[in-house]
């Protein structure tokens, strides 16, 4: 049996590792912020979530568990705020390739001024104001 | 567990693949064209180290860093923030 639990704790954190792996490599290959930012939320949430089962399951109690289920909140919480903020930013420095988008409500917004209302007012910004029809999908 | 040979082959390759993931979020810290790829890459270094630690306690079977964890998820989030919020635009940080 514990054997089997060691070998189980083993493939756990390998899989954990094996995200952080491929954040690094999408932070080295991806061209740009918004494709970087993509790669590394996978060591964030679904590593984190891999390694906090992985320690629960490694030494279990009440106060593991506790503690595993507050960090795993936690940084669900505040993971897609920084993620949010850092894209937000990235968008508006232009730092981004507009090819690779497939749809841009937001250019829309930005030039007929309606960004700030949109961000302002709750109302607006839902999608269903009369430029959103103009910012759908290419139809080439 | 570390006396099996499966058991230390598994740790060795943990091992390297924490390392090349932390190194290459440190040679994105170094290189990153932007401020906004050096934020990224911090916040994937953060990332690293948190998996690695508790990746430590796992294999380990303790649990004394659990409370660097839980600080590391609800403050780790207050430089990105900060950075994306306040430099958003200087392009040549």
């Amino acid at each position: 049996m514990t054997d089997f639990a060691d070998t189980v704790t083993l493939v756990l954190v390998f899989f954990g590792a094996l995200m952080c792996f491929a954040a690094g490599v999408g932070l080295l290959r991806f061209p740009d912020v918004l494709a970087r930012l993509h790669a590394a939320t996978k060591p964030q949430i679904f590593g984190l979530i891999v390694i906090c089962f992985d320690i629960v399951l490694s030494s279990p109690g009440i106060g593991t568990i506790t503690m595993a289920v507050a960090i795993i909140v936690f940084q669900a919480l505040t993971a897609p705020v920084s993620a949010h903020l850092v894209s937000r930013a990235a968008y508006r420095s232009g730092r981004f390739r507009p090819e690779s988008l497939i749809r841009d409500d937001l250019a829309v917004r930005m030039a007929s001024g309606d960004e700030a209302s949109a961000g302002a007012a709750p109302g607006r910004g839902d999608g269903t104001g009369p430029d959103d029809a103009s910012a759908g999908r290419p139809t080439d | 567990m570390t006396d099996t040979v499966f058991g230390m082959t598994m740790i060795v390759l943990i091992c390297a693949l924490f390392t090349a993931g932390a190194v290459a979020a440190v040679y994105r810290i170094i290189v990153g064209p932007a401020l906004l790829d050096r934020v990224v890459a911090t916040d994937v270094l953060i990332a690293t180290v948190m998996c690695a630690l508790g990746a430590e306690m796992a294999i380990n079977h303790h649990t004394h860093t659990l409370p660097v964890l839980l600080v590391l998820a609800m403050f780790a989030v207050v430089g990105s923030i900060s950075a994306a919020r306040f430099l958003a635009n200087q392009d040549d940080a």
